[in-house]
């Protein structure tokens, strides 16, 4: 072996001598590939694995927590809930409308492996500025490779977000969560187990695509990324959704032992987690593997990334019910191997041992580094935002008007009207919605759902903002009556060699960890994406949340939009004068500076509750969570959706006209109430020590806001909701 | 009344349709699997959207060679109510039960939205027992829903009420804004000249519960169970 061999491959000299040291002898070129994706970032998580283990992990419903294909929360009645979510940030830059589809093949193959029926997927992406030709074709095709996908397979697309920030323009983010309902006893784990058991590879052939997606996945985009693109893999819903009908209906009826899905790393993923998991070998025959042409390498088929495939572990007895269901769906089922006892994966081809390793080295065998971080240079001069500098407001209709039409707060109508949101008929709140509800057939019961991350927030501070990101997400499930759950996680983050970016890591995992654990929403899984780069610049730090909430009786549920004419318009939560990382410097004043908003986990935690439990209780008409666009954004958003007007009046109490309008202070929820149940809601926020400013009445065509008695916002609702209805597709016209 | 919902590989809404028929309508339903050949004791026969062969040809250009489609164009023949939804309506126009085509939306893209129908007919098996002058609330979610005919097919639709549901405003009025796809005229819903045979882009099973948003599209399954209890008695 030569130095460039592994160096091609993207392993370091020393990680080469480990493997040499790990197995006793140089690897042969099929092992160094093997070696060379399992030890990639993206499948081993070296450098990310020591940070990951500070997550809170437990919780009394957690029924599957971090290291299987998805995680599990029981939501009683014997049901339980599987989610996870998944990157898929470089093949959707060269190649978006394929590498957004198989993001979301990828994750919606991740929940039914578990034995979940899939219900649903949300998205969370984002792009450049719109301005920029690139990025609108990189945007359109990724929402139509999402489209095209879930829409053919039937799972709906029931919410998620779009950001728009210039730090995205080479390197955008489209982070995919799927969600799947499942009986507690039902549950099925990658697993290889009982020794002379059949290894099946079931759904589509392999072929030569997607070789090394993991490791491209794992370096920074540059100018050769474009070449890259045969790395992308091409996506087959409808081989999919056989694939998912005939596992279920396989899961369902009869014993499977173990199964997992092909995703990065192919093959040599699948086999060596399932056998390390079951801490058992593998005999693989590849020879018995069915592929789409002839003449394929060992070192082809262990490394492609073809997609819709699955391999399963059963009992002798029950090999030929699969060979007979998949057969009916008209699929390939081939039984490539048995299960053996020495733990090691043992891999033949035209009668050779092609490959001859212990499971274990290529799963657990990866280096864990603990890389060096340093506080970046930037937040010296980013904190720094004297607001004696910048003018206050004096027209504020007009920018009122300028944020419901900035992309980041205008309406994502354009992206979710392309998706079947209401598919499987379970869908009671979709999209543009605080958080996207299901109904569960056969149960009163409901599942809110939400992805949330404001990365110029992390970008600033990425200790709070990360904080941000979990309370904002439990936030928007509780506007939705829901109890917050479990959280899934994709940290998207550039490189990780380099100590600043190690930093923004370290900080925001620290940041999500309490406040995880504050509101006891424990982390189930999820992914990690470094390297997002392009021509040595990174993106603003992203840790995504997605999480799950219950409600108990979906019939209760509430959304942000006023209801009747007459309701009193509270607010609960306090505001203070903190514009840093508001949208309102970015759009106004071409801003992204100060520190982000303060978030008292305390507080958020008792407004979270009041909320929940007037809901709960029936008293509300509405709540909607505030962030972006502040309190101005929050009335007109919830006037929009029944176009109901409100009649509003603030007191300044010292703080700046933007910041009381347009600030981004966080713990805050605005909701409507009947006058009859207002004194309820008042006591009950008291008993909290919640904050709570009545702030006018709902009614009229108009939202009219005054401040300390004078008018300030007085616009016609349709025009408003027009602009922000409008904003985002007249870029796209 | 019995039911039948045929599942070609790739149908997505075949469980919407069935749960319609089951919790909703509450009649008996059963699925049909595509490559039945014999088919018996139905009385109703919904095709469900979806993306039959995963329809990466025309849509619905496979699915007509399926072994089923044999018995569901000789049981709608001999006059047994068929009704082709989304996907389904594609198929039944490429098995030639039902006139007309379906194009690529105009704006080139999957949608999915309400949209409100005018209703053309009321004297169908699956219009009998709409309320006159309700404008039918019931969602689509397509890409190819462009429904086109050559103009004297057009002609022949409209001597004989073969246009059954137009796309429209809220308030009932057909206007171009309230066409989602570019159909021509507006259409949303047509059936064959002996009317037994129903193809339409809305979803109805998606609207049969207040919980949806709309409970209008139930008023197409009572008009069917209502027809067939009228033929009985």
């Amino acid at each position: 072996m030569r130095p460039e061999d592994w160096r091609n491959l993207g392993l370091t000299d020393e990680e080469f001598q480990l493997i040499v040291k790990t197995i006793g002898r140089e690897p042969n070129h099929v092992e160094l590939g093997m070696f060379s994706v399992m030890w990639s970032e993206h499948c081993s998580y070296k450098h990310s694995k020591a940070v990951l283990r500070t997550f809170p992990t437990e919780g009394e419903r957690v029924l599957q927590g971090p290291g299987e294909n998805a995680g599990i929360v029981g939501i009683g009645d014997g049901l339980a809930v599987c989610f996870k979510i998944e990157s898929h940030n470089h093949p959707s830059a060269v190649e978006p409308y394929q590498g957004a589809a198989t993001g979301l093949g990828g994750i919606i193959r991740d929940i039914f492996t578990m034995g979940a029926r899939p219900i649903a997927s949300l998205d969370s992406l984002r792009f450049g500025s719109l301005d920029d030709p690139r990025v609108r074709y990189l945007f359109s095709g990724v929402v139509s490779g999402i489209a095209g996908y879930g829409n053919c397979i039937g799972i709906p697309t029931v919410g998620g977000e779009v950001y728009f920030d210039p730090c995205y323009r080479g390197n955008p983010l489209v982070n995919v969560l799927c969600v799947g309902l499942l009986e507690v006893d039902k549950i099925k784990l990658g697993r290889a187990s009982g020794v002379g058991n059949p290894v099946l590879l079931v759904g589509a052939r392999t072929g030569r695509d997607g070789m090394h997606g993991a490791s491209f996945a794992s370096d920074e985009l540059n100018e050769t990324s474009e070449q890259k693109r045969p790395a992308v893999q091409v996506g087959d819903p409808f081989m999919e959704k056989l694939l998912l009908e005939a596992c279920l209906e396989l899961m369902n009826n009869h014993e499977v032992l173990g199964i997992q899905d092909l995703g990065a790393a192919g093959l040599t993923c699948a086999l060596s987690e399932m056998a390390s998991r079951g801490g058992t070998g593998l005999d693989i025959d590849l020879d018995k593997v069915p592929c789409r042409e002839e003449g394929m390498t060992a070192y082809e088929i262990l490394l492609s990334e073809s997609q819709e495939r699955m391999l399963m572990v059963v009992a002798p007895e029950q090999e030929a019910v699969v060979h007979e269901v998949f057969a009916r769906w008209g699929l390939n089922a081939a039984t490539i191997g048995r299960v053996t006892a020495d733990g090691i994966l043992r891999i033949r081809k035209d009668g050779e041992v092609v490959v001859e390793l212990p499971a274990k080295s290529l799963t657990d065998g990866a280096p864990v580094y603990h890389p060096a971080a340093v506080k970046p240079a930037y937040l010296e001069t980013s904190a720094v935002l004297d607001l004696k500098q910048i003018p206050d407001v004096t027209d504020a209709n007009q920018v009122l008007l300028e944020l419901l039409a900035a992309p980041n707060i205008a309406s994502k109508e354009w992206v979710w009207r392309q998706y079947d949101y209401m598919v499987r008929t379970c869908t009671v709140e979709g999209p543009g919605s605080d958080a996207a509800v299901l109904r569960i057939r056969g149960s009163k019961k409901g599942l809110a759902l939400t992805t949330d991350c404001n990365s110029r927030y992390v970008y600033l501070d990425p200790y709070t903002g990360a904080k941000i990101a979990v309370a904002e997400a439990a936030r928007n499930l509780v506007c939705s009556g829901a109890e917050p759950l479990a959280v899934t996680d994709c940290l998207n983050f550039g490189n990780p060699d380099k100590p600043e970016i190690f930093w923004q890591f370290k900080e925001a995992a620290k940041g999500m960890s309490e406040a995880c654990r504050a509101l006891k929403t424990p982390v189930t899984g999820g992914n990690v994406s470094f390297y997002n780069e392009s021509y040595g610049e990174a993106i603003y730090p992203t840790p995504v949340v997605g999480m799950v909430g219950l409600l108990e009786d979906v019939e209760k549920r509430c959304t942000q939009a006023f209801k009747t004419a007459g309701d009193y318009v509270v607010l609960l939560g306090e505001t203070y004068d903190e514009l840093g990382g508001s949208e309102y410097l970015a759009t106004c004043h071409q801003l992204v500076k100060g520190l982000p908003p303060q978030l008292d986990l305390a507080k958020e935690c008792a407004v979270q509750q009041t909320v929940l439990a007037a809901i709960r209780q029936g008293l509300l008409h509405s709540a909607h969570d505030l962030a972006e666009g502040g309190l101005a954004v929050a009335l007109a958003e919830c006037c929009f959706g029944n176009e109901i007007g409100a009649q509003i009046e603030l007191q300044s109490q010292g703080l700046r006209l933007d910041s009381l309008l347009f600030g981004e202070s966080q713990s805050r929820i605005l909701v409507s109430v009947q006058a009859e149940h207002l004194p309820s809601l008042l006591q009950l926020a008291a008993e909290n020590n919640v904050p709570t400013f009545t702030l006018g009445r709902t009614g009229g065509e108009r939202l009219q806001i005054q401040v300390d008695g004078q008018p300030r916002i007085d616009l016609p609702i349709a025009e408003a909701k027009a602009t922000w209805r409008e904003a985002i597709q007249c870029f796209l016209k | 009344m019995k039911f039948g919902v045929v599942v070609f590989p790739g149908s997505n809404c075949d469980l919407d349709a069935y749960h319609m028929i089951q919790d909703v309508l509450q009649q008996p339903v059963e699925y049909l699997w595509h490559q039945e050949e014999k088919i018996a004791g139905f009385d109703c026969l919904i095709l469900p959207g979806g993306f039959s062969y995963g329809d990466y040809l025309r849509c619905g250009a496979i699915a007509r060679f399926s072994p089923v489609m044999k018995s569901v164009v000789d049981f709608a023949r001999q006059g047994g109510l068929v009704i082709g939804i989304c996907n389904g309506f594609q198929i039944l126009v490429e098995a030639g039960l039902l006139p007309g085509a379906l194009y690529r939306n105009t704006c080139l893209q999957f949608r999915c939205q309400d949209t409100y129908l005018k209703v053309e007919n009321y004297d169908t098996p699956f219009t009998r027992a709409i309320p006159r002058e309700r404008v039918l609330k019931i969602p689509i979610a397509h890409g190819e829903g462009n429904y086109y005919v050559d103009p004297e097919t057009l002609q022949q639709l409209k001597k004989n009420g073969q246009i059954i549901f137009r796309y429209a405003t809220a308030e009932g009025e057909v206007t171009p804004a309230a066409n989602p796809n570019g159909s021509v005229e507006n259409i949303a819903g047509v059936c064959n000249e002996r009317k037994n045979v129903l193809g339409m882009m809305p979803h109805p099973e998606r609207a049969g519960e207040p919980a949806l948003g709309s409970a209008d599209g139930k008023l197409i399954f009572t008009s069917i169970l209502k027809y067939w209890e009228g033929c009985r008695s």
